[in-house]
Formats: C-alpha cells, structure tokens, sequence
C-alpha cells in the first residue's frame, strides 16, 4: 500500500482535488481509501462515501489537529492495510498554518489556492515548505497574471516541490496528479520508527490544560510575550 | 551544479552579489538575516538557537538543499535558448470510445490562431491537459505532444516558471488590491524583467488600445471595468506571459476590440488557441478542430468562402458596436441601421 499525506488551508480545495484525482485511480483499478482529519466538523466524509471512497473521519475536538493526526496516523495505516488498499490518502486541515503532518518517506502533497492572497506562501510554515507535491487550485477565477506571481511566490518558498496547478471543478490536470501520487513499487508495511518531517509546535502553557481566566498570574509553563515597546537599535 | 560546501562557506551578501535573484528566495523566509548579510551560511546554521528556527520552520540541512535547488533551476531559466516554442505538434490517440483520432500530425505554428469548436463536455478540457502536461501517450487520450517537433524535455512538466500553456477565460477576475502599474510590476519582477517601467508603459498602452473606455497606471485593478480588465489580461499575458501558448476561452464582445486583441498575441508570436463559438472569432483563425466525444474529430482550413464571409460578418459586427456607442452617448436610433 501506498500513503500520500495532503494537507492544505481550509477551503482550499484538498477534497475535491482527492475526489478529482480518486476518479482516475478508479479508471487504472487502483483500490482507494482515504481518512480525513479536521477539528471541529467535517460533511467531507460523506463526499468520499458518495464517490463510494471507504472512509474513516477523524475530530480533534479540543485537542490540536495535528498532534491528534500524529498519535493516529499508524492505526490508521494498519485500518488500510488490512482493508486491502493500493493507495490511502491521509487528508488534513493545516489549521493555524503552522505545522506539517509530513512523514519523512511519505509522499506528501500541499493545496493552497490562488484566492488566498500572494503574501501567503510566506505565511505557511513546514506544510508548504517541506511538501513534494504543491497544488495550485481556482486558477479558473483568476487572472494569469496573478497565476504567475503566486506560483512564483510559492517556489521561492519552495523550489524542491513540482508546482501543478489543478482545476478542482473540471478536473484538469487530476489525471497527470494522479500519475505521480502512486508508485507500484512502493510498499509501506507500517509507521512504526517513521519521523516527522519537521516537529510539531511546542505548545504547553495553562491554556493548554483548560484555564479559560486572562491574566499574568493564570500563565503557567511555556508563555511567550508580544513585543509591544518601540526597539531601540533598529 | 553549485555545491552545498559553496553555498555553507558563502555570506547571504556574497550570493546575493553573484546571483542576484536570490533575493526573491531570501525574502521568501521568515527568518531575517539582516544583521547576518556577511556571516557564511554555515556559521548562521550553527549558530542559530533551536527555538528561533523552529519558529522560522527553518531546517538547515533542508535550507541549503532549497537554495541549492533553486539556483539551479533559476540559472537553467534564465540561461536558456530552449524557451522559445516555434511549433506544437499533436500525434492522434484516441476518443472517448476507444476509437483513433482521424488526423496524423496536427501542428500549431507560433502567431497562428487555432479555434476550437465542440459542445460543453465534449472533451476540450482533456485537450488542454494533455498540452500543459506534454502528453507522452501516458494520458487517458493516449495524445502525445511534440513541441518544435521533438520529444519536449521533462522540464515543461516540471519546473516551476516553465508553463506551456496561458489561460484567458471569461469568469477571471483580478482579486488583488493594487493599481493597475503596481499589479503589473509586481508580474515583471516575478519574471526577472530588466527594464520594468518600460514594459509596465508597454502593457497599459496596449490594454488601453483594446479598451473602448481608457483608464490610468493609477486606477485600481479591482475598479476596471468588465472591458478594461480583459484588455489588460490580454496585454499582459501577450507581453508578459512566459508561457508560449495562449488559450481563450471566448472572448465576450463587450468593451473591447477583438480583433486587435487577437493581433496582439500573434504579434507577440504566442500560439493561440481559441474556444469560441462566436462566428466572427471562429473564422479569424487560420484552422479550427471540431472535437467530439472526447477526441479531435476533424481539422478544417479556413476557407477563402468563409473568409471573405468574415468581411461582411465584420462589417455587421461594426454597425451594431455603432449603435452600441450612440446608446451610450444618449442618442435616439432610427429604423435604418446604416
């Protein structure tokens, strides 16, 4: 069984690019399932089961997504290998922008799209940085001009990864995706011993825990401060 | 290839004097390196705390692999003669059925216009995939594409910057807010262009030339009228596009000159292909295909009959634009249109 990682901003197009890309795995006879992470509420695992994609959902409720993503992820991957897939499709919400479900070996796939605005690759941390595959997506409503700059924008961000830009409505280019998401040779057995591409953000203060109370004396453990008085040197 | 010893041993500074557009890649981190200009790369990597690049989601092994990458692939870019597209050449595969496309070789010259005919889902989505993608028979059509009349290099597919294929189409908007001169320079500077305030005057001279309405480098790009954004996508893709080959996908008839549009982008040696149904376009172009279920149907020349057709069709096209500009200016119309 193959894993593919896709992650990207919310709204962004990841299900529908899946579904697009899940539709030209049906053609070649390659079985598919897939396992969506969100926090709060997802309807997306109705659109796989509609696509008739097995699916599991995964809700982080108070926890965060992608830690919640970390401690699951190898179940999950057993739950396809025993289901018998060809290609299982791990799909998450980057959801402060922050982080990177990315596994070292694990083909991973970011989707930003062209709407977001072109300061935004700047903005999005290790999902974009450290992905292999980008997908541009609603490059149908925007001029080429601003195609070009924001695909440029997201290669100095990233000049490793294959920028595509797909057309998550009509499908195009899902096909071509498709053809370098699945590798027959490839074979993951388990994640046991697999690591993080880059870590997760360390996040441990009283909030963390539960406190809901502002104020100075409520912070407890790993606390950062705005800087908020003028510097001096610069 | 540049090597990683290089790249540690060497100062932001000292890039940035040899290879200018590595100023783009260091403010793509949101790590600032300002007061660290003449520090070699290796001692900011070593020295850097822990908690800092974690925040920067800055890795160095991979940071130097990046920068690596991208001085390759900007001085392939920059360098290269292999950019220019004189021809695209189509080799048959097959329809929706299975069954060969009826044409053996079907070649697009660049500043000619392809039009392309055929109902909603009849398969021009898959054509335009199967060019950006440089179809090698590995796609569901089983098309391959030729460009210049050879087997295209992987770059086409794969490097960023390096895109075959532009599109126009009808519900694109610009989303950005800036004016008209900042929108454009912020496009020349992501194509490396050397003399930006020349191209920039080229651009909006050009755009105003199609518009019916003109407008300023100072108007926001988000106030232009339906007519006036067309007219400076044209533009700007004719003369600022890298890529070689344009797609339009109809060109709405309001506001802007058709015509000069399309003589742009000839003019601009891109080739150009038109999904149009509109008679007057159709028969501007010097081949239309008609695709059906899924394949290329038939190729047909223009022919003299329908070009002298053209003329009248134009003549017509000419009197109702006529009218169109009296109503505006508040006229009253009479029974003779002439």
């Amino acid at each position: 069984m193959n894993l593919i990682t896709v992650s990207g901003p919310p709204s962004s197009g990841k299900t529908a690019i899946i579904l697009k890309t899940a539709e030209t795995f049906k053609q070649r006879g390659i079985k598919l399932g897939a396992v969506k992470f969100d926090c709060l509420h997802t309807d997306d695992d109705l659109a796989y089961e509609k696509a008739g994609i097995p699916v599991k959902k995964g809700l982080s409720g108070s926890l965060c997504p992608d830690h919640y993503f970390v401690s699951n992820i190898e179940a999950v991957v057993d739950w396809g290998l025993k289901e018998g897939f060809d290609l299982l499709v791990s799909e998450s919400a980057g959801l402060c922008n922050r982080c990177s479900p990315y596994i070292k070996e694990i083909k991973a796939v970011c989707v930003i799209d062209n709407l977001s605005g072109i300061n935004t690759p700047k903005k999005i941390g290790p999902m974009l940085r450290m992905a292999d595959i980008v997908v541009i997506t609603k490059g149908d409503i925007v001029s080429q001009a601003e195609r070009e700059v924001f695909a440029s924008r997201v290669h100095a961000v990233n000049p490793v990864a294959i920028i595509m830009h797909i057309n998550g409505l009509t499908g195009q280019g899902a096909y071509e995706l498709g053809t370098l998401l699945f590798d027959e040779s490839k074979h993951i057995n388990t994640l046991k011993g697999s690591k993080l591409r880059f870590s997760m953000p360390s996040a441990l203060c009283s909030y963390c825990l539960g406190e809901t109370r502002i104020g100075e004396t409520y912070q407890l453990g790993n606390v950062r401060k705005i800087k908020l008085e003028e510097k001096q040197n610069d | 290839m540049i090597s990683q010893e290089y790249l540690l041993q060497t100062s932001p500074k000292v890039l940035i004097g040899r290879f200018p557009y590595l100023q783009t890649f260091f403010a793509g981190l949101t790590l600032k390196l300002d007061k660290l200009q003449e520090v070699s790369l290796q001692e900011i990597i070593s020295n850097l705390e822990d908690e800092v690049a974690e925040d920067n989601s800055f890795e160095g092994v991979h940071f130097i692999k990046q920068l690596q990458e991208f001085i390759q692939q900007m001085q392939s870019f920059l360098g290269e003669e292999s950019n220019v597209v004189d021809s695209l050449t189509i080799l048959p595969g097959t329809d929706k059925s299975g069954n060969p496309e009826q044409f053996e070789r079907l070649i697009f010259e660049k500043s000619t216009i392809t039009s392309i005919v055929g109902p909603t889902g009849s398969g021009k989505s898959r054509l335009l995939a199967d060019i950006e993608w440089v179809a090698q028979g590995d796609t569901p059509t089983g098309r391959t594409i030729l460009i210049n009349g050879e087997k295209p290099s992987a770059d086409w597919r794969f490097a960023s910057g390096k895109k075959l294929v532009a599109q126009l189409s009808q519900n694109m908007n610009f989303v950005m807010d800036l004016t008209v001169a900042e929108f454009i320079e912020l496009h020349a500077e992501s194509r490396m262009v050397n003399n930006i305030d020349q191209i920039v005057g080229k651009i909006i001279d050009a755009a105003n030339d199609l518009a019916g309405e003109k407008f300023e480098p100072t108007t926001p790009i988000t106030s232009l009228s339906g007519g006036q954004s067309r007219a400076l996508m044209i533009a700007d893709t004719a003369m600022l596009s890298s890529s070689p080959v344009v797609l339009i996908d109809e060109i709405e008839n309001a506001g802007i000159d058709r015509k000069k549009a399309l003589q742009l982008l000839i003019g601009e040696e891109k080739v150009v292909l038109m999904a149009t149904h509109d008679p007057i376009l159709a028969l501007m172009a010097h081949q239309r295909i008609v695709i059906r279920n899924g394949g290329i149907h038939k190729v047909i020349k223009t022919s003299q009959e329908e070009k002298t057709m053209l003329k009248d069709l134009e003549v017509a096209d000419q009197a109702i634009h006529q009218l169109r500009t009296r109503l505006r200016s508040g006229e009253v119309l009479y029974a003779n249109i002439r």
